[in-house]
């Protein structure tokens, strides 16, 4: 909101009950008031978490599979009921207007299980449900105001996305999710599919990590890189997405796709485990899950484990490439990050010497 | 909320329902059921025709970022 319809707001929300919200919980508020979590206009009701939960699927019938609620404790609700409009505060400034529509319990086995699969506490998403407040809150939001963007210069809201992707004449848009520094295995999945399409959107996850993934600052400055060096500028865009990882395999793949549906992407790429975590999905349930959705609205680009192979002299997988296994190179991430850790470059033909210098002229570029 | 409100009945003729039988079995869909409504969010969803979501002065004020950012000239 801006000038006196902000203002007016502000006013209104003087005289309200306040409730504070993680910093989490405002970046969910941003994303459903910009259209990254598009239909969703507020915080779940019962009736579509449950169907979210149950069917992956709202109440309208439309895909969704990741339910996006806003959790407190019964005794922070003190002071409003249902049919009230509060107002949402992080370190004490006005995020956002709720009216809260209703409020339910959080089963958090149910949760945990319907969402990951798994009520292992190991698991990291399940760890996040076990710290959860126990009291699930929904209706629809009016944000206020936005908070600072870590990357102002590369965080595009979707209007602004499409109104680019229009302007660069770009019909058919392939979106690339990445929470790592570029090796060459990804930069192979990002030209195999430009090929098919008009334009590329190279789209990092900004947001919560988890230790030993790569800082957000690592990743952008190597991209920054890449994308000058190798691709063409009229081809590729990067831009941010403040987004928590859910770590939510098959069911995170369906919602990255919608989110960069919402982006204007006609194509999605999705590998191998995506979105996963340890050994807690098959490899390639995040593909099979896409049956379920003939209705998604955004076409998944599937892709199987890929490789260096020195035979063929580039980067091959297991349709393309006639050669045995000890041919092959992997781009494994532990390794990767094993030779990064102890100060040395990977081989080339896995990581572009460049990208690996970013890495290594970095004090710390790994999350603690 | 029960299973009531949450489908209806449709009528299709019974031997088309055959037909459709006759299609899915050895496949993933357990009913005739299961395998219409998958057609039918194919269809619906191909058909359902999209607004630009934004107005001429949206955009224009898009673009001055865009620029301002680099994005575009």
């Amino acid at each position: 909101m801006k000038g006196e319809k902000l203002e007016r707001a502000l006013e209104e929300a003087g005289g309200m009950p306040s409730l504070e919200i993680s910093l989490e919980l405002v970046r969910e508020c941003e994303n459903i008031a910009s259209g990254e979590f598009s239909p969703l206009t507020g915080f779940m009701g019962r009736e579509d978490y449950e169907e979210v939960l149950d069917h992956m699927r709202l109440s309208s019938d439309l895909p969704w599979t990741i339910p996006i609620v806003l959790h407190t404790e019964r005794e922070r609700t003190d002071g409003f009921g249902d049919g009230r409009e509060i107002v949402l505060t992080h370190e004490g400034r006005p995020v956002a207007l709720m009216e809260v529509e209703e409020s339910f319990p959080l089963d958090r086995k149910r949760h945990a299980l319907g969402v990951y699969g798994t009520d292992d506490p190991d698991h990291p998403g399940v760890a996040k449900t076990n710290s959860m407040g126990g009291l699930l809150l929904g209706g629809e939001i009016r944000l206020l105001t936005q908070t600072e963007s870590v990357f102002p210069q590369y965080h595009l809201r979707p209007i602004e996305t499409r109104i680019l992707f229009k302007e660069k004449g770009w019909r058919t848009v392939v979106g690339f999710q990445t929470r790592n520094v570029p090796h060459m295995g990804h930069e192979y999945l990002q030209k195999t599919s430009l090929s098919f399409t008009d334009g590329l959107l190279i789209n990092p996850v900004i947001g919560r990590k988890k230790p030993g993934d790569f800082k957000d600052e690592v990743i952008i400055k190597a991209y920054q890189s890449l994308i000058e060096n190798y691709y063409l500028r009229e081809r590729a865009v990067l831009v941010t997405l403040q987004l928590d990882m859910r770590y939510a395999g098959p069911r995170e793949a369906i919602f990255h796709s919608i989110v960069r549906k919402n982006y204007g992407c006609t194509h999605f790429i999705v590998g191998r485990d995506h979105a996963g975590v340890g050994n807690y999905y098959e490899p390639y349930a995040a593909h099979e899950i896409f049956e379920n959705f003939p209705d998604l609205g955004i076409s998944p680009l599937f892709f199987t484990s890929f490789f260096h192979c020195k035979r063929c002299g580039g980067v091959a997988n297991d349709k393309t490439c006639p050669h045995p296994d000890s041919d092959h190179e992997s781009f494994s991430g532990t390794r990767i990050r094993s030779l990064l850790t102890s100060g040395k470059r990977p081989p080339q033909e896995i990581m572009r010497p460049e990208i690996a210098d970013i890495v290594l002229g970095w004090e710390e570029p790994f999350v603690a | 909320m029960d299973d009531k409100k949450k489908f209806t009945t449709v009528s299709i003729p019974t031997p088309l329902f055959k037909k459709v039988e006759e299609r899915i079995r050895d496949t993933g869909f357990t009913s005739v059921s299961s395998y219409v409504a998958y057609v039918l969010r194919e269809v619906v969803s191909e058909e359902a025709e999209e607004e630009e979501p934004f107005t001429e002065e949206d955009e224009e004020r898009v673009k001055e970022r865009l620029r301002a950012l680099g994005y575009i000239d």
